[in-house]
């Protein structure tokens, strides 16, 4: 069963802003409302900068579904955390509760006025009937529908962000890893070794 | 006397049944996601120009995307 998650490796991240691009792009999202951006730390510093992309990474046990006061957050058979814009009524506790900054809120208006919240969707859509113009308009478009991956991911020239079953996608970042040998620091020792021999016991330092 | 005491009673029970607070836009359950339901990405018809998957089977659409996943494992496409 597929469980869809993005994978950011920030040894390879170039901060090229492809994959908010390709995002604004695909789903047409309007001007203020960011569905994923880049995030640099060490700005500057030579060998210390690193780059990753963020947006909803569709959490398992999601804080935004905890929080929601009217309930309209589900999760698909697929794992991709949704909401239902025709039920969201804008009070933002989603933003506050997400350790991402992934919800946004159109904002409108003379008086400040917040709108429904938007977020990456994993270019799945949402409670509209599939493909749809409703659908496009309120979500984006539905690649999944469509057999496809989300834009950001399948756009990354560097393939930095990775999207699709967190299993197959960690075997990728896995790889990656052994061939280059380094960079399981920062997704943990699971992530970028997997369950290894039994009694195996990762390095000093390493996560878990 | 005793009828004038039974209308009585009957008129407080219709004017306090007013009083209640019955729900009166949705039915509420408290946790449970109040909106529409969605469609599954596999239960669509495949596009004409496309990857391609048997309607409303799973197995066919997850093996596809998989596929289209491991587009992603560079070393693998490159030396396939």
């Amino acid at each position: 069963m597929a469980r869809m998650k993005f994978l950011v490796d920030a040894e390879r991240c170039i901060e090229c802003n492809g994959c908010v691009t390709a995002c604004k792009n695909e789903n047409e999202v309007p001007w203020g409302v960011n569905r994923r951006r880049v995030v640099t730390i060490n700005d500057g510093v030579v060998g210390a900068e690193k780059s990753i992309s963020v947006a909803c990474m569709h959490c398992s046990d999601a804080p935004c579904m905890a929080v929601c006061p009217v309930d309209c957050f589900y999760r698909t058979d697929d794992g991709v955390v949704l909401h239902d814009k025709d039920i969201c009524i804008g009070c933002g506790y989603c933003f506050y509760a997400c350790p991402f900054g992934a919800p946004q809120f159109p904002q409108a208006g003379a008086f400040g006025l917040r709108g429904k919240m938007d977020k990456c969707t994993f270019c799945a859509g949402g409670p509209e009937p599939d493909r749809s113009e409703t659908e496009f308009k309120k979500y984006g478009r539905n690649r999944l529908a469509e057999g496809k991956l989300p834009a950001c991911a399948e756009m990354c020239s560097t393939k930095a962000l990775l999207g699709g079953d967190g299993d197959v996608i960690a075997d990728i970042y896995r790889e990656r890893v052994v061939r280059r040998g380094k960079g399981s620091e920062v997704w943990g020792w699971g992530t970028a070794y997997g369950p290894g021999k039994p009694g195996a016991q990762p390095p000093a330092g390493a996560k878990s | 006397m005793k009828r004038a005491l039974y209308i009585l009673a009957a008129a407080a029970v219709v004017g306090l049944a007013g009083c209640g607070e019955s729900e009166q836009v949705i039915v509420y359950k408290q946790g449970k996601y109040q909106g529409k339901p969605d469609t599954r990405p596999w239960d669509n018809e495949p596009l004409a120009a496309g990857p391609k998957w048997n309607k409303g089977d799973r197995t066919s659409w997850e093996t596809q995307i998989k596929q289209r996943q491991l587009g992603q494992h560079e070393h693998r496409r490159i030396y396939q």
